[in-house]
């Protein structure tokens, strides 16, 4: 029963099982089409990436080129400085206008140069033949020198500078692509001429205007120096101081005299050495400017503009210098007249008062009153001499004066036509840099206009590439999603067909399963009822036989074990069998709870009711005294009859005599049939049923549960019987 | 078990039986001897008495269950 239920829980679970895990089969799979679309795939990436990369290499590029299509990418696209720092190199500062070359400065500058020679050694060799015929060592020296550096020479210097650092970012270059190779490869060719140029244009010119600046830094000194001596040669001429001091002055004017000469002649040293390297420099911008490079167009205008503004400084110097130099001349020739007269006069004075030495010094205290009269008859002599003279040079004066201002007037028309030709050449010179720094500025503003035409044509270029990319791309694209379109539509038909089929198999399968399973649960169903059905009657027949065990447990004059326990099982273990219930509601209690007789143990006992029962067959209900119970007695002593007799067919009234009733009893007993014996125990009367009574009840109560038990049985066998399924 | 009644009942009897007669007897005897100068009178008087009255006591006790009251046979 146990295995039974436990197959049926397994079957009902199997079940179950089966019927869940069925369905997630059918879901998880999965399949994977894989549209092969790689060469497509290839060909637009590999289109797209030339696209880009040819319109970031023309952008690169022409950025190098020009450094305003530069700025303007830098200040809109973001990161596109870090690009451009990256392969260009830093971006250029911006173009400073610098001065233009100066081309026709040549023969300005010849001119100035051999003037300066010139007049740098005109003084020179007149103070020379000055110096030895003097015997103080007053030496002209023509020096101009000009301590402080004057202030447009600083901003040239300052300008040089500043070309030369536009000049040095300009070297750095470095080819893109092959596509631009060539374009690098002139343009770093240019650049190397433009270098070597501007680095040739920057020493020219740093060492011009270095000249330039120790040339006037000499004139000025020159200058001072002149201006110191012609001051002291003033003093010595005009004070009258003691002869001590007259001497040191002497010296002091000797020492500014050499002074001067000195540095007179440094000036013009340095105004040589300055005027040589201007010639260079103009000789490297000619140089440069045939070179015909465009960018280095405003570096040769600024070194031409450096060179005229340093031309204009250095003349206009050595014109100072010179205008100093004449007054210097003039005071000199001055002194020198009064040296004259002083000589003159000490001659004089020697003559009259020989004694009297030209020491000054020791004049005082030391004249007697000879002396002093002679000096002064001298003196009053010179007086009168010297007021002829001055009525004679008063005469002579007008026409010295008109000789002088005609000889002015030359000099000046001299001085002037110099200073106008001068002039004229350094205006001349000056609209020469302005019509060229005009034409430079046309250039650069054609410059400009033409790059950025140049740009629109760039920008249009690249519009027009791009569209057509665009077009290409677009139509590339195209033509790719329409293959990958159809190749996914292809795959998908097939991969549907193939799951299709797949799944009309499965489901096949599934349902030949399935109705296999319900098969095989149905049976399984029906072997379990069956199974239980049998053991139940199985259980029932078990029962059944115990109930029958217990009825045989009756000793020979016990009667059986009460059959409640059994009973009680039955009713416990097949409490779902009516019948069962019902026929062990049927048994009688006293067989519960006392047990029954056997039925030999009854037929025993029936052998002594019986001889009772002889023995008071007379007695009844009407006849019951003692002497009737000796009748009786003697009676059954004195009767003789078959003790077993067979009981007929039918009971006739003859025959329910007490002997003939226990005869056909004993032979019922004797032939195993209780049932008949207790039927004819029953027709006894009087004395002879009250002493079989207690049999009586006995035997039929044995009868009932044996009949009962019979039935259980027949029952129970009948349903196995019936459970039991046939090999 | 009524088929031991009989013999019970019997048994009983013989006991009264054997009780009254010895009762009477012994009655008599006493009697006879008391009373009846030593006649046998008495004890068979006894005796028969005695076993009279055992005789009626054993048939009643046999007849009792056929014994009707008339307060049965009322409620009948």
């Amino acid at each position: 029963m146990l295995r039974v239920c436990l197959k049926g829980a397994n079957a009902a679970a199997r079940k179950c099982l089966c019927e869940r895990a069925g369905h997630p089969l059918q879901h998880c799979r999965r399949y994977t089409s894989a549209g092969d679309s790689g060469s497509v795939a290839g060909k637009i990436v590999a289109a797209s990436l030339l696209t880009v990369g040819g319109g970031l290499g023309g952008t690169i590029l022409y950025a190098k080129w020009d450094p305003k299509f530069r700025a303007n990418v830098e200040k809109n696209v973001p990161y596109s400085d870090q690009l451009f720092g990256m392969t260009l190199g830093p971006p250029p500062p911006p173009v400073v206008p610098l001065p233009k070359k100066p081309a026709k400065v040549e023969p300005l500058q010849i001119s100035t140069l051999s003037e300066a020679s010139k007049e740098s050694k005109q003084p020179k060799v007149k103070e020379k033949v000055k110096a030895k015929e003097k015997e103080a060592p007053v030496e002209p020296a023509p020096v101009a020198e000009e301590t402080p550096a004057p202030p447009p020479q600083s901003l040239e210097a300052e300008e040089c500078k500043e070309c030369a650092h536009e000049s040095a970012p300009a070297l750095q270059e470095r080819p893109v692509e092959e596509v631009t190779a060539r374009l690098a490869e002139q343009d770093k060719a240019e650049q190397d001429t433009l270098a070597s140029l501007t680095a040739g244009l920057d020493d020219t010119l740093g060492s011009s205007a270095k000249l330039t600046l120790q040339a006037i830094g000499a004139q000025e000194a020159a200058l001072a120096a002149i201006a110191t001596h012609t001051q002291k040669l003033k003093e010595a001429m005009d004070s009258e101081s003691p002869p001590d001091r007259k001497s040191s002055q002497w010296r002091v004017l000797e020492e500014a005299l050499s002074e001067r000469n000195r540095a007179v002649d440094n000036a013009a040293e340095a105004l040589l050495k300055a005027k040589g390297e201007l010639e260079k420099l103009k000789g490297v911008i000619n140089s440069a400017k045939e070179s015909k490079i465009d960018t280095a167009r405003p570096q040769i205008l600024a070194a031409e503009e450096n060179l005229h503004s340093m031309i204009v400084d250095l003349d206009k110097v050595a014109t100072k210098v010179q205008t100093a130099q004449s007054e210097a001349k003039i005071v000199s020739q001055y002194s020198d007249l009064v040296n004259e007269a002083k000589a003159q006069f000490q001659k004089e004075l020697e003559s009259i008062a020989p004694e009297i030495q030209a020491n000054w010094r020791g004049l005082t205290g030391k004249l007697s009153m000879d002396d002093l009269n002679s000096l002064i008859a001298h003196a009053h002599r010179r007086i009168d001499q010297l007021n002829r003279e001055l009525a004679e040079q008063r005469v002579r004066e007008q026409i010295h004066v008109e000789k002088a201002l005609e000889q002015q007037k030359l000099e000046d028309q001299k001085a002037l036509e110099q200073a106008l030709a001068t002039a004229l050449e350094h205006n001349r010179e000056e609209m020469r840099l302005e019509q060229e720094r005009k034409v430079q500025e046309v250039r650069d503003v054609m410059e400009a206009e033409m790059r950025t035409q140049l740009r629109r044509q760039a920008a249009a270029h690249t519009d027009h590439l791009r569209d057509v990319l665009k077009v290409q791309e677009q139509e590339l694209r195209e033509e790719a999603q329409q293959v990958l379109g159809s190749k996914l539509l292809e795959q998908e038909t097939h991969f549907r067909k193939l799951s299709q089929e797949q799944l009309d198999a499965f489901t096949l399968d599934m349902n030949a399963a399935h109705a296999r399973l319900k098969g095989i649960e149905e049976a399984i169903d029906s072997h379990v009822v069956a199974e239980e059905e049998a053991r139940k009657a199985h259980q029932l027949w078990l029962s059944v036989e115990a109930l029958n065990y217990s009825l045989n447990t009756a000793g020979a004059d016990a009667p059986t074990e009460p059959l409640e326990d059994a009973v009680r099982t039955i009713k416990e273990k097949c409490a779902e069998n009516e019948f069962a219930q019902a026929l062990t509601l049927a048994l009688p209690e006293e067989s519960l709870t006392r047990g029954v007789f056997s039925e030999a143990s009854l037929r025993a006992r029936f052998y002594g009711i019986r001889q009772l029962a002889r023995r008071v067959a007379l007695i009844d209900e009407t006849r019951n005294s003692l002497y009737q119970y000796f009748l009786s007695y003697l009676q059954s002593v004195l009767l003789f009859e078959r003790e077993q007799e067979a009981p007929p067919a039918k009971l006739a009234p003859e025959d329910l005599d007490t002997f003939k009733l226990l005869a056909y009893a004993t032979y019922s007993i004797e032939h195993g049939d209780l049932e008949l014996a207790a039927k004819f125990v029953n027709q006894l009367r009087g004395e002879s049923r009250r002493v079989a009574q207690d049999w009586l009840k006995e035997a039929r109560l044995t009868l009932e549960t044996k009949q009962v038990v019979s039935l259980l049985s027949a029952y129970a066998n009948a349903v196995g019987l019936g459970t039991t399924q046939a090999p | 078990m009524s088929e031991k009644e009989l013999g019970q009942k019997l048994d009983r009897c013989l006991a009264d039986c054997a009780v009254k007669i010895g009762a009477g007897l012994g009655l008599g005897i006493v009697f006879s001897v008391v009373f009846f100068k030593r006649r046998t009178l008495p004890i068979a008087f006894g005796t028969g008495a005695g076993l009279g009255m055992a005789y009626s006591n054993c048939q009643n006790d046999l007849r009792s269950p056929y014994l009707l009251h008339s307060n049965t046979i009322k409620e009948q």
